[in-house]
């Protein structure tokens, strides 16, 4: 992975559509992604496929997770000038409030990055940053 | 409860989780203090289509669904115990074609947190990923009766 042409187009443009088509699972959960300057946003649509509680109804947990997950990785690829998909080594998970039947949208920092491994914090939020849903930090293998 | 009955309540209640039925998670085992869940294989959760491998959002939700789902085993009325946190640690990507498995047993429960420790992996034993997570006790009364009764079988 990735394609290069579709990685450059991406980082010209600022046009996410093709690279995120590139991913089934970006595509199976719905993940969207805007720039505004250089700072990405992730977002993911409500969709009834996605959730997980019927009662509230939520989305699954597992999904917020895999949402932010693919988000650091997109994000961590673009940071890096790299044409490969970062290896994630391990990721930690809060779920702070239930994500609700509403589009959930991401933001990544790149807490620490050395030869190897990379540190990525992720917040994702839904009606109001300020009342995040889950945080998460995650470790990336950069070469190998 | 015998594995039958702890069975037919866990597929009843990850029948009733969209994403878990997108995924097509089954029920593979259960004891007392366990639950082995099932993720096949499929083209939708590929994460890297060079490969084929799937993405690890998709180990996350098999394994956040079976710790969260361990507890129908353990408890004799239903509860359902939001997510507090998890880690995953990832061992190596799921081999492509072939379905993943999660083993997730309770090694702590207290009045208002369980804590779970799971084990994805593949056939032949291979470790894929291993997670710890914590679940909090809201009780059974967080839920309405009907919901309940549905995963119990009680009311059909």
């Amino acid at each position: 992975m990735t394609d290069p042409e579709i990685l450059r187009y991406t980082r010209e443009t600022g046009d996410f559509s093709q690279l995120i088509a590139s991913i089934p699972y970006a595509d199976h959960i719905g993940l969207q992604c805007d720039r505004f300057g250089d700072d990405l946003i992730f977002r993911l649509p409500a969709k009834e496929q996605n959730l997980g509680n019927p009662i509230l109804p939520a989305i699954h947990g597992g999904v917020i997770g895999g949402f932010m997950e693919l988000s650091a990785a997109i994000y961590l690829m673009l940071a890096q000038e790299t044409n490969r998909m970062p290896r994630i080594v391990n990721f930690s998970l809060d779920y702070l409030r239930a994500g609700l039947n509403q589009e959930t949208y991401a933001e990544c920092q790149l807490t620490r990055q050395g030869n190897r491994v990379a540190n990525v914090m992720i917040t994702a939020w839904q009606k109001s940053r300020s009342r995040p849903i889950a945080t998460a930090r995650a470790h990336f293998l950069l070469e190998g | 409860m015998n594995d039958k009955i702890r069975a037919d309540r866990v597929t009843r209640f990850i029948q009733s989780l969209n994403q878990a039925r997108e995924l097509g998670v089954t029920v593979a085992g259960t004891t007392e203090s366990s639950l082995t869940l099932c993720l096949p294989y499929s083209n939708q959760i590929i994460g890297n289509p060079d490969t084929g491998v799937i993405h690890g959002g998709a180990i996350t939700t098999l394994m956040d669904t079976t710790s969260g789902s361990v507890m129908i085993c353990a408890l004799d009325i239903f509860e359902l115990c939001p997510t507090l946190d998890l880690r995953v640690d990832y061992m190596r990507p799921a081999e492509p074609g072939k379905p993943v498995y999660a083993r997730a047993e309770i090694y702590r429960m207290t009045r208002n947190i369980i804590f779970t420790r799971c084990e994805a992996y593949q056939e032949g034993g291979e470790t894929v990923a291993n997670c710890v997570a914590t679940f909090m006790r809201i009780g059974p009364e967080a839920l309405p009766k009907a919901y309940r009764d549905k995963i119990t079988g009680d009311v059909l």
